[in-house]
């Protein structure tokens, strides 16, 4: 009795610290492409083979198209893109002061086309929503991520981290089970990455088109058999902004190519 | 629609050179089914053309099993400066046209 007691003591002792998600410390956090194979990696590197780099293109388009009863265009306030959105997206979701909570990419364009284009909103994962955010986070390439660092976001960080460690669905699993404890290993054939945010809206060549993190997180969710979030829903946002911040300091690679 | 060219700006005479396109398209293969049943109907593209210089030197047939937004990689000698011309036809009247100009030396 004694001995079994030892060994189920010795057996937690070994795996305890396992079993409690730990946060992947900063220089050890690596973006999907670190987990991709070579084919892939050169497609995303390829810009004339990046299929992400169509919707850039239709995105510029859209960027310079005057819309809404305003008659304005992105340009027309914003200028050229190339400078005035360097960065931006590195730093979303941002917090909006009139809304008094953070607002995604995505969210920032529609708030942009209501006020200021007097347009109506672009649905979300439409074509044009995807190229215009597309060519907003392909300026910030490069640049280090730096969402969440505004003290006014803390609670929903907060909020974030912990709706990515809660257990949901009818598989009982966190976010943190396979993205924090059990990266590099695999799920079925593929890899299990630590799901760092650096290249959305991306190129997912399952979907077979572009599609934004919600997209992304809204599949993952079903995937432990759990009822997705809506999109655009604070939950959503909060988990997004969290996984934002736990990226801090990856470069972005707007549009990225994923398997 | 937005295509993607990738011909190289300058070659020598009789030199071979890769061409890659890349164009958007849904490419919807005709087999799937809406969430009520419904057929989605085909929506493909069905071949593609390169002309250099008006004489055509590569040409596509594309099928449902292909992917969306087509990559296509080929090569041709470069024998004199000029134009490639490259087109896209589809399903219900689609057709998409693009260009890129070389400089042989």
């Amino acid at each position: 009795m004694i001995v079994w007691r030892a060994i189920a003591a010795a057996i937690f002792l070994v795996t305890g610290p396992a079993l409690l998600a730990a946060e992947i410390p900063p220089d050890a956090r690596r973006s999907g492409y670190a987990f991709m194979g070579p084919d892939t990696r050169a497609m995303q590197d390829d810009d004339t083979a990046n299929p992400g780099m169509l919707f850039v293109l239709d995105g510029e388009q859209l960027w310079k198209k005057k819309t809404g009863s305003a008659d304005r265009a992105c340009a027309d306030c914003h200028g050229d893109a190339r400078t005035s959105m360097k960065g931006v997206a590195a730093r979303y979701p941002a917090f909006d002061k009139a809304l008094g909570r953070p607002v995604t990419l995505d969210q920032r364009i529609n708030l942009c086309r209501a006020i200021h284009q007097q347009a109506t909103p672009l649905p979300y994962e439409t074509r044009d929503l995807l190229a215009l955010s597309a060519f907003v986070a392909h300026q910030s390439r490069g640049n280090p991520i730096t969402a969440g660092d505004d003290p006014q976001l803390k609670p929903f960080v907060d909020q974030g981290r912990d709706l990515f460690m809660q257990r949901e669905g009818q598989l009982n699993l966190a976010c943190t089970n396979c993205h924090d404890d059990n990266f590099d290993k695999r799920l079925a054939g593929a890899p299990i990455t630590q799901g760092q945010p650096t290249g959305y809206p991306l190129y997912r060549l399952e979907w077979q088109t572009l599609g934004s993190l919600e997209r992304r997180l809204r599949s993952c969710m079903s995937g432990v058999r759990a009822q997705a979030y809506d999109y655009g829903s604070p939950e959503l946002v909060a988990l997004e902004l969290y996984l934002m911040s736990r990226a801090r300091g990856l470069p972005m690679e707007t549009p990225a190519v994923r398997p | 629609m937005a295509a993607l060219i990738n011909v190289p700006s300058k070659a020598k005479r009789g030199e071979i050179i890769e061409i890659r396109t890349l164009t958007s398209h849904i490419m919807e293969t005709g087999f799937r089914h809406t969430a009520d049943g419904k057929l989605v109907p085909r929506d493909i593209i069905t071949s593609f053309i390169c002309r250099y210089n008006g004489a055509e030197v590569f040409r596509a047939d594309l099928f449902p099993a292909i992917a969306a937004n087509p990559y296509l990689s080929f090569f041709t000698v470069a024998k004199e400066s000029g134009k490639f011309e490259f087109e896209w036809i589809g399903d219900n009247g689609y057709s998409s046209t693009a260009s890129a100009s070389i400089t042989v030396e």
